[in-house]
Parts: C-alpha cells; sequence; structure tokens
C-alpha cells in the first residue's frame, strides 16, 4: 500500500491553471487512496494544510490561492518539490453493483468529486455531475467531467453561466430529468451547501455521502480541533459522512 | 463496557475498565470525552489547561515517525475559567456513565499552578491531574518543574494546599531517578502518579534539512515509547506506595497488562487512538479481559504489580 507517514518530498511532474485562482498540481508519486480522503501537503517553513486528493495516481491537488501556504504553492515550479503525508481519513465508497451516481460539487468541492467520477466510471457507474459557483469565473473542471462522458449540469449564483441559484436549485430537476434516476448522492462542498443537500427531500430515499469541512490542525485525530456534532472527528471518522453528521450519528 | 474481569478500584473510585484517555488526547470538548467514556475508558482525562487560553504551536504539530508519534501541540487551551465551564458540563455528561473526571492543569510558576488548581477545582473534577512535564512549551515556561525534586514537590505541595479533593502529579521520563521524583512529590501531597510524559524528540526532513515540528521538538508517545514507559513505571512502583497511572505506548490489551504489571494501577491510553481510532478503547479493554481469561486470571488486581512478585 503506498501510504506516507512522513512529509514526503514529491517533484510537481504538472501545473494546470483551472480558472483565475485555481491550480492543479501533479506530483511524481501515487497512493494508494480513496477518493474524498485527504493528505496534508507541506512546504517547509509554512503550515501544513489538509487538501483532499484530486487523483491518486499519479497524486494530484486542484490548490485556490487564498492563504500564505496555498499561495506560496501557486509559486511553485515544475521540478519543485511539495511535501505530503497521508492518505488520510476515511473517503467515499462506490456501490458494489452498478449506478447512476449524482455528484454534487460546491467551488472547490469539485476537485475530489474528479477523482471520484474517474473512479467510479472506470468501475461502471453512470456519473452526473452539479457544479455550483458564485460565478462562471469560479466554476471548476467541468470539461474534465464532460470528457469523461458524464452529463454536467452548471449553477451560478448570479446567473452568469448554467442555471441561477445554488447546487440544489438543481437537484429535484436533475433527478426527474436523468434516466435512469440517479440511486447514490454525492457531495463535496462548503458546509451550508452540504447541510442543504441532505436537507433535500430527495436525500432521504438515496444513498448520500457528503464530504465534510472543518478546522484541522494535527490531522490525526489526537487533537480535537475538527470536531463536528456529537464528538465526530472529520480528520479521523470524516472527512467523508453518510449525512449531516450534527443531525445524524455516524454508525 | 461492562465485564467483571475489568472492573477495578483506583483512590476511591470503582472503576469499569482501567483505561484512562490520556491528557491531550480528544479531550477538548464534553462530547468528545463521552465518546471516549462509551467506547471504554474507564476514567477521562481533560486536555491540560492553563491561567489564560493559549492557541498552541502552528502546523506541522505531529509527526508519524513509524516508531511512534512525534507532537508538539503546544498546550491550546481556553483557560482555566473557560476550562472551569467544559469540566462542569463534561463531568455532568459523564456522571451517568460512572466515568470519573480528571482535570490537567499547567502552569508557569508554583503560585500559579495553585491558581489554576482553584479555578479549576470549582468545577468538581474528580481528580486533578498537575501537568509539571509538558515538553513542548520550554522557552516559555523554563525547564519543566519535573526536573528536579524540589521543583517537583513545590508544585505539589502548592497544588495540594490550594484544592480539597485528591491530585496526581505527572511526571517526565527525562530524569536522571524518577523514582525519585515520585518519592518527592507524594512526600508533598500527590494522591497518586502519573507516569510518564511524553519523550522529547525531534524529526528532520532529510530533503529541505527542516526539522518538521513548527516547534522544532516534540514529545515522543506510541510505540517507541512504551519501553521507557514501563521501566518509569516499574521504578517508581518500587519507590512509593501511592497508585500509578501508567501512561506510554499502550496500543493493545497486552500492552495494557505489562503496564499494570510494571506496577500501575489504572492505565493511560493516548496515540493508540491515532493507530486504532476512537474504538481503540473498547479494543483495548476487550483484548484485556481476553488476554486475563486465556491467562487464568481474573481480576486487575492479580495484574497489579505481577513483574515485581517474579523471581529471577
Amino acid at each position: 500500500m503506498a501510504r506516507f507517514h512522513l512529509p514526503c518530498a514529491l517533484k510537481i511532474t504538472g501545473i494546470m491553471p483551472e480558472n483565475a485562482t485555481t491550480k492543479t498540481f501533479s506530483l511524481a508519486g501515487r497512493l494508494t487512496a480513496d477518493p474524498g480522503q485527504f493528505v496534508m501537503a507541506w512546504l517547509p517553513g509554512f503550515e501544513d494544510k489538509p487538501f483532499s486528493l484530486a487523483g491518486a495516481d499519479p497524486i494530484s491537488l486542484t490548490v485556490a490561492a487564498v492563504g500564505p501556504f496555498s499561495r506560496a504553492m501557486h509559486r511553485l515550479e515544475m521540478g519543485d518539490n511539495l511535501w505530503v503525508r497521508g492518505p488520510l481519513g476515511r473517503g467515499y465508497h462506490l456501490p458494489g453493483d452498478p449506478a447512476h451516481l449524482l455528484l454534487i460539487g460546491g467551488g472547490y468541492g469539485v476537485a475530489p468529486l474528479l477523482f471520484l467520477a474517474r473512479r467510479g466510471v472506470a468501475a461502471g457507474h453512470r456519473v452526473s455531475m452539479i457544479i455550483g459557483a458564485r460565478s462562471s469565473a469560479d466554476l471548476l473542471l467541468a470539461p474534465a467531467f464532460e470528457a469523461l462522458g458524464s452529463r454536467v449540469w452548471l449553477t451560478t449564483e448570479d446567473g452568469s453561466a448554467g442555471q441561477r441559484g445554488r447546487v440544489t436549485d438543481a437537484i429535484s430537476r436533475v433527478l426527474a430529468e436523468a434516466s435512469p434516476r440517479p440511486s447514490h448522492m454525492y457531495a463535496c462542498g462548503p458546509t451550508g451547501m452540504l447541510r442543504a443537500v441532505a436537507a433535500q427531500e430527495a436525500a432521504a430515499t438515496m444513498s448520500l455521502q457528503l464530504a465534510w469541512e472543518a478546522h484541522m490542525r494535527c490531522g490525526v485525530g489526537l487533537c480535537g480541533s475538527c470536531e463536528v456534532g456529537q464528538g465526530w472527528l472529520t480528520c479521523l471518522d470524516g472527512p467523508v459522512f453518510q449525512a449531516d453528521p450534527v443531525v445524524v450519528p455516524p454508525a | 463496557m461492562n465485564n467483571p474481569f475489568l472492573e477495578c478500584e483506583f483512590l476511591d473510585f470503582s472503576l469499569r475498565t482501567p483505561l484512562v484517555l490520556a491528557s491531550g488526547i480528544i479531550g477538548t470538548s464534553a462530547t468528545l470525552m463521552v465518546r471516549a467514556a462509551q467506547n471504554g475508558a474507564g476514567m477521562v482525562t481533560a486536555k491540560s489547561c492553563g491561567p489564560g487560553p493559549r492557541e498552541g504551536h502552528p502546523n506541522p504539530v505531529v509527526v508519524d515517525f513509524e516508531g511512534g508519534l512525534l507532537n508538539a501541540i503546544g498546550l491550546t487551551n481556553p483557560g482555566a475559567e473557560a476550562e472551569a465551564g467544559l469540566l462542569t458540563e463534561t463531568r455532568q455528561q459523564l456522571r451517568p456513565l460512572h466515568v470519573p473526571l480528571i482535570a490537567s492543569i499547567f502552569a508557569g510558576t508554583v503560585a500559579e499552578f495553585a491558581q489554576v488548581a482553584r479555578v479549576v477545582a470549582s468545577s468538581e473534577p474528580d481528580l486533578i491531574e498537575v501537568n509539571i512535564s509538558c515538553p513542548n512549551v520550554g522557552d516559555e515556561f523554563g525547564t519543566p518543574f519535573a526536573g528536579t525534586c524540589d521543583s517537583a514537590a513545590a508544585v505539589t505541595a502548592a497544588v495540594k494546599g490550594a484544592v480539597a479533593g485528591p491530585i496526581a502529579v505527572k511526571l517526565a521520563p527525562n530524569v536522571p531517578d524518577i523514582a525519585r521524583i515520585a518519592a518527592a512529590v507524594v512526600e508533598a501531597g500527590a494522591d497518586a502518579i502519573t507516569a510518564i510524559n511524553t519523550m522529547p524528540g525531534m524529526a528532520i526532513e532529510p530533503v529541505s534539512g527542516r526539522p518538521i515540528l513548527s516547534n522544532r521538538v516534540g514529545g515522543i508517545s506510541g510505540p517507541a515509547l512504551k519501553p521507557i514507559a514501563l521501566r518509569c513505571v516499574y521504578e517508581i512502583a518500587q519507590a512509593v506506595p501511592a497508585p500509578i497511572i501508567g501512561t506510554g505506548g499502550v496500543c493493545t490489551g497486552q500492552d495494557a497488562a505489562e503496564m499494570l504489571m510494571a506496577g500501575a494501577s489504572v492505565v493511560g491510553v493516548g496515540s493508540a487512538i491515532y493507530y486504532r481510532g476512537v474504538s481503540a478503547l473498547g479494543q483495548i479493554a476487550q483484548e484485556l479481559a481476553e488476554f486475563m481469561e486465556a491467562q487464568g486470571l481474573s481480576t486487575i488486581s492479580q495484574l497489579r504489580g505481577r513483574s515485581h512478585r517474579q523471581e529471577r
């Protein structure tokens, strides 16, 4: 099993701009990992930070420049080192039999769902994708999902691309239009979006998996920083939960 | 977790299991401590609190160096006043589970230790653990008080004089003679000893040449700490009659049995939660009961100090 306990220096082999603030970094290394699992990425002199895997072979991370660490990452060039440890946490599970999967990504939450979609398509599942963002400039990775043969629905809050509104505004329409009706729903995005997805009437009748976000420090279940709900650790019990862990205690 | 094999006494408490959630491990909220209790902890220890709030060190704060873990969280805590509220809530939630709550305190001076103890005692924890041995804040707090008999005894006496309930003093492994320190704190009024805190260590990332932890150095826990802890507990048990919370690298039921045999009355569990998840407590308890059954032992007291009774 390919896993890095210690931060491992990996050369950057690819840098792909995804939009004005986001790049996908490919690294010279692979991990045995499930989509939804995360790694702690590190640059000496900076804090290490959790990132969901956008791919495991090769390791790839889709990162928006939003803080000191991610801005430093955006200054890296091909051949530079990025340090990675992981994979950590529990990821998404795919159904055993071929099914129609509905993936819902908000903002940067789209990245791990591309990893999930690739795995899903390779395993014979049909994959439909809802991508939501504030505006067309913030949309991520839609062509990559289309290249997999997935049907993609877009929503933007300002209506500059796709349906105006939020991802939840598209769910009932997609469920009505998509044939066969999707049986499994996977979501990744801001906490408010996940809560709204879990509260959808349709979610009650479908298998649901949500990748939760929380403030992480140690990343390995000891410090308690990422507690969510009644004593659940996002880094160890999650980040993927079967429901809103605040409302429904994980099994 | 109700197994008659595992029921035992510690100070005035009747415990369901001899396992204690160690300080600094998920002891940050009532809900997490209740979860530890539901999973098999006989007692739970809250994360150490000091006089005022502390954010702790920046990331990275933990390294898995394969022989164990190295951490320098940096005593993240909300301060004694806020901690007292958390302890009150936690104790109320633990009461129906019959799991005693241990508060943990640290401070920078002897007088501050007494002051923090008084604030924390207002929440009526079942036991106060006096952390005189955190290795990760040396720049701010000087040499840990656990380093000499005099400083360890001075803190112990000050805390004991400040509170009515029982206290345990948590000792450091990196001293020339831990048994002498233990004797000094018991002489100064400690009701129990917690042994041991983590062992100072370092991890360097070879490609960059940098220490991995932002604090540069940290405390070693997990499997690498176990033989050190067994030796310390063994020597303390020879020197003092006070009960010992034996802590360091216990990850399996057999590890727990060994710690009891070295002379511990109960067994702290910390890093095992990294290796096995929060259910580690229940798994260790189950394994300990199975080990006892296989060995024809039916009470924890038969394990306690067993290594001291073996002839060469």
